[in-house]
């Protein structure tokens, strides 16, 4: 079963690891502000069921998710008072404002009261995705999918495998190889509710071969159950993207359109396992991740956990500071990460590291043409020709684009990591499908407002015909009435006539 | 710091003056062996040809009013070395002027610059050369190592290349493989005229008669096979050309051996292994993909045979190379890799039940 | 030799013949394609384009009369639909990047309700002596309630940009 283990094409990034392996995950003090947008996963934003000036206790739900929509819970990481709930500048390359909680902490860090003796592992599948639910868990990989619709979907489906991704394929970071080492328990515990929660039949959890503490503590824990199993993988970028996970582990393919159900497998990231572990054994929603804090510029690079919603400046001055002016923070992995241009910006849910990157770390040439080498070609996990795609991406001619694939791109930046020409092809490929997307929002306006204005149109039509007909029946009423009285007229003029004729005939006679 | 800069934030340093270079240096054993081969004439022809081919790339790129700053990318170095790889030794000044010029001015910036051109540019000027200037370009020296009495010395060899000394009769000749043809067209039979042109261990090594670099089999095998090393090139069209090349020979040898020439004397003789590693491996003007790959090297190797075997030319790797640029397009059109979860016809794939 | 110009020439003259002659019995009445232009308006006969409804401005596009861009709520994806259609080339670069939307000032608005009667989509949300709102999803940009306006109080601005609209834009050329 288990020959291929191989993923197509891929890089091998240089690692730089080890700096933040060297201690244990810090848990780091709570900071006087958190800031908690009310988005922190894919999805609809969630509603806040609190108001400006309430107090709150650790772990006491913020805002939450109204009805059906793919939507993910907020609780407060610590107790505090509310004193705001409007917009701050979203951990985004673009620097816009999101909409999010300001807390301000009492310090006192007071729990919510919470009673409940329950052995979750009796629990029906339902329930244990409804806890989750209620957990706010997000995919802590970075995709931050709600993981509690993932467990519903999962229960619909047959799933024969659960994949628990431990792969890590980002270099600098090692927060899951890190949790991994210290938590190893705690996360096949997890993802032994996961499984219940979905009914799959067995746990496979993938860890690449370059984290060979991980994967011996991971045994270890795996030890007591025989339907989990801990899978080593080559160590290969992108190896942790679920497709690529999927082929290595299940040496098939998903279809294209299609989900990893498909092929009977459902991946989860560790750290989604242990909070779904932490959510369900000790009552905790998930208000805190592990960070990875790495790169050239920082003084002591380490993993800590944080509460959500700590500002990053914050959390970097407790990390010890900067050593020297970063030429490029990152969030997320150097591969796949968005540049953050002001450190003021919290972390959220899906903030897998922070990296402060020295100029000799990152790619800074200017491009230069293409010379249609092919290393792109060779580098792409998904087959794609990427020097196509951001050919036409460049003349504006998106179809394309699109033909050579562009749909299909998970943007991991293999492409780009190999370019000799360092011609920036993620970008064109962001930008490509940001045009695509704009013109599917533009046709549907378009449908709308077209929809729209033919709707006008007819009511005006009806309203026209509506007065129009109460003018002709007025009209007609106005008519009948004239009639009516000069029939009386004619009437009254006859009878005035007969009875002066009478007159005359009997004065006559 | 506010630039919107993509992911992702690292690279592997690679570069396309990395890549050039690589070439150069694995072109570099042979090259020096030719040039110890051939002597001052070769190495003077050498340098003028990375001159022109230099100084030409900067002259296109003023006068279109771009920055000089690709002419250190070294692709420019790398055309007019190929170019001086493919001349006859003891050519003179103005053919590898005129080549030079050619390759890079109409060759290359014509067609708009580094990866625009359809053709491989230093092909380009070694077919206009051959057909333009027949007896130049098929003037073969006889191998006069530099440090032998037979050579020439400083300043004979600049007149020689200036084209001012006639290049002495007694050492010029027909290569093996315009021997052999010529030959054949006179009934003599391969069997009979191959052994007096063609020594397997010769043509290994290189001593014979032939183009500067193209001669030591043994040295651009070394070359290519640090390019393989390198990763700068991959090993589908060097493999899929020299293989294909290998077995047609070797069949219509089996079939018919006075006629047709055996496998070994078309993989030693010529361009064919030059071709192979450095030529027909032209990333810009090769397919992208594995699969295109393949196809280009195949079609390199049968169009170089048919050329060779019933042609007039008796050398055929630059027609063979610039017909199958000519197909790039369309080789890169129809030879996709298959994109994940789908199909070979792009259907997606089934999901189970 | 002869021959040849005489066999050349007839066979020139028959061939012209025919193909005139198939021009006038197979011409197309009228050209279907303008329908479909239309099809694609948004077809709020905004007049914005300086045609007559977006039937007009279908036709004089098809006959080559007016640029594919000339549709401002249509936008560029519109524009680049258009040019697919009629085969032209289209130069994107002039045409606002970003739709322009209605917006009332609020403190100015006396809720007279003249704007909400002229819009073409229903776009304005009010009632008499009421402060108006503009639903921007429905907005087209048309700038009729402009000039409906008594107070004006309405201005044309790009639409918010938020997380969900913002996209990558294009890199810097190489």
């Amino acid at each position: 079963m288990f020959n291929k283990l191989k993923i197509r094409g891929g890089v091998h990034a240089e690692e730089r690891k080890a700096q933040s392996t060297g201690q244990p995950i810090t848990t780091l003090g709570i900071p006087p502000f958190l800031y908690l947008p009310l988005r922190q996963h894919a999805g609809k934003p969630a509603e806040p069921v609190v108001s400006v000036g309430q107090s709150v206790k650790k772990g006491e739900l913020l805002a939450t998710s109204s009805g059906e929509d793919v939507c993910a819970s907020l609780h407060a990481p610590t107790s505090g008072v509310v004193i705001a709930i409007g917009e701050v500048t979203a951990p985004h390359p673009s620097q816009l404002g999101t909409l999010a909680i300001t807390l301000e902490s009492d310090g006192l860090d007071t729990p919510l009261a919470l009673s409940d003796t329950v052995d979750p592992m009796t629990l029906s599948p339902s329930e244990i995705a409804d806890r989750v639910d209620q957990a706010g868990i997000v995919g802590l990989g970075g995709a931050t999918f709600p993981a509690a619709l993932k467990l519903k979907s999962g229960a619909r489906q047959k799933i024969d495998t659960l994949i628990l991704n431990g792969s890590e394929c980002e270099p600098y970071l090692t927060c899951d190889d890190m949790l991994m080492r210290e938590r190893a328990e705690g996360i096949i515990s997890g993802a032994r509710l996961i499984q219940r929660a979905i009914g799959a039949k067995r746990i496979v959890a993938g860890i690449e071969d370059n984290k060979p503490e991980a994967i011996a503590a991971m045994e270890e824990a795996a030890t007591p159950y025989s339907d989990v199993l801990v899978q080593p993988i080559p160590t290969r970028y992108p190896m942790g993207s679920a497709k690529q996970l999927i082929q290595a582990i299940m040496g098939r393919e998903v279809p294209a359109g299609g989900r990893s159900s498909d092929v009977g497998a459902l991946v989860h990231n560790v750290a989604t396992a242990y909070a779904v572990h932490q959510a369900l054994y000790e009552h905790q929603p998930l208000i805190s991740r592990v960070v990875t804090v790495s790169g050239q510029c920082i003084e002591q690079p380490q993993n800590v956990e944080v509460l959500l919603g700590t500002s990053i400046s914050w959390m970097l001055e407790e990390c010890g500071g900067l050593t020297e002016a970063p030429s490029r923070v990152v969030m997320g992995g150097p591969m796949m990460g968005q540049i953050l241009h002001t450190t003021d910006v919290p972390i959220t849910k899906g903030a897998s590291g922070i990296l402060a990157l020295a100029s000799p770390e990152i790619s800074k040439t200017e491009a230069s043409p293409c010379i249609r080498c092919g290393s792109c070609v060779a580098a792409c996990p998904m087959g794609l020709v990427p020097l196509e795609m951001a050919r036409h991406a460049k003349g504006d001619d998106f179809e394309g684009a699109r033909e050579f694939g562009l749909r299909d791109c998970i943007l991991c930046g293999s492409c780009a990591y190999v370019c000799p020409s360092h011609i920036p092809l993620v970008h064109y490929f962001q930008f490509a499908k940001g045009e695509l997307s704009s013109q599917r929002e533009q046709a549907r306006k378009g449908e709308l407002t077209k929809s729209l204005a033919e709707a006008r149109k007819q009511r005006k039509e009806r309203e026209e015909a509506e007065k129009a007909a109460a003018k002709a029946a007025k009209a007609a009423k106005a008519q009948a009435a004239k009639e009516a009285k000069e029939r009386a007229k004619a009437e009254k003029a006859r009878q005035q006539a007969a009875e002066a004729a009478q007159t005359s005939e009997e004065s006559g006679s | 710091m506010n630039q919107l800069i993509s992911s992702p934030h690292a690279h592997n340093r690679s570069s396309v003056q990395r890549t050039m270079l690589l070439v150069c240096a694995a072109l570099l054993p042979a090259t020096l062996y030719g040039l110890y081969l051939f002597g001052w004439p070769a190495i003077y022809l050498f340098l003028l040809c990375l001159a022109t081919a230099v100084l030409s790339e900067a002259a296109c790129l003023k006068l279109a009013g771009r920055s000089l700053k690709p002419c250190t990318d070294g692709s420019a170095l790398l055309t007019g070395w190929l170019i001086a790889m493919t001349l006859p030794p003891w050519a003179p000044w103005w053919i590898a002027l005129v080549g030079t010029l050619f390759a890079v001015v109409i060759g290359k910036h014509l067609y708009g610059g580094l990866g625009q051109n359809l053709f491989n540019p230093a092909m380009l000027a070694r077919i206009g050369l051959l057909i333009s200037f027949p007896v130049e370009m098929t003037t073969w020296v006889a191998p006069t190592p530099i440090t032998s009495a037979a050579a020439p010395g400083v300043i004979d060899s600049l007149m020689i290349t200036a084209g001012l000394l006639p290049i002495p009769d007694g050492i010029t000749g027909a290569s093996a493989l315009g021997y052999v043809k010529t030959a054949l067209t006179m009934s003599i039979p391969v069997t009979e005229s191959m052994p007096q042109v063609f020594d397997t261990l010769n043509a290994f090594t290189g001593n014979m008669r032939g183009s500067l670099g193209e001669t030591s089999a043994l040295l651009i095998l070394l070359g290519g096979l640090f390019l393989l090393y390198k990763r700068v090139i991959s090993w589908h069209i060097p493999v899929s050309m020299l293989g294909t090349l290998a077995v047609l020979a070797f069949v219509f040898n089996l079939i018919h051996p006075e006629r047709f020439e055996p496998a070994s004397f078309h993989l030693l003789s010529g361009a064919a292994l030059l071709g192979a590693f450095f030529i027909a491996t032209d990333m810009v003007t090769s397919p992208t993909t594995s699969s295109g790959q393949l196809v280009f090297g195949a079609g390199v190797a049968c169009v170089t045979f048919i050329i060779r075997s019933w042609g007039s030319f008796p050398e055929a790797v630059g027609f063979a190379v610039l017909f199958m640029n000519a197909l790039t397009p369309i080789i890169d059109r129809y030879f996709r890799p298959r994109i994940y979860g789908y199909s070979y016809t792009g259907k997606p794939l089934k999901s189970k039940e | 030799m002869i021959t040849a110009v005489a066999v050349l020439t007839l066979l020139g003259l028959a061939l012209g013949l025919m193909l005139g002659y198939a021009d006038k019995v197979f011409a197309v009445e009228e050209n279907p394609i303008v329908k479909e232009v239309e099809s694609m308006l948004p077809g709020t006969h905004c007049g914005q384009c300086g045609f007559t409804g977006c039937g007009g401005a279908a036709e004089a596009m098809v006959n080559g009369e007016a640029q594919v861009t000339c549709c401002p709520p249509g936008g560029r994806s519109l524009a680049q639909a258009l040019a697919e259609k009629l085969g032209v080339s289209v130069d994107l670069s002039g045409m606002a990047s970003e739709a322009m939307i209605a917006a009332i000032d609020e403190s100015l608005c006396t809720g007279c309700c003249r704007c909400y009667r002229v819009c073409p989509t229903d776009a304005i949300l009010g009632a008499n002596k009421q402060i108006h709102a503009v639903f921007a999803d429905a907005c087209t940009g048309c700038e009729k309630c402009l000039d409906a306006c008594p107070e004006d109080c309405i201005a044309m601005r790009p639409e918010q940009e938020t997380l969900d609209t913002w996209h990558w834009p294009k890199p810097a050329a190489a």
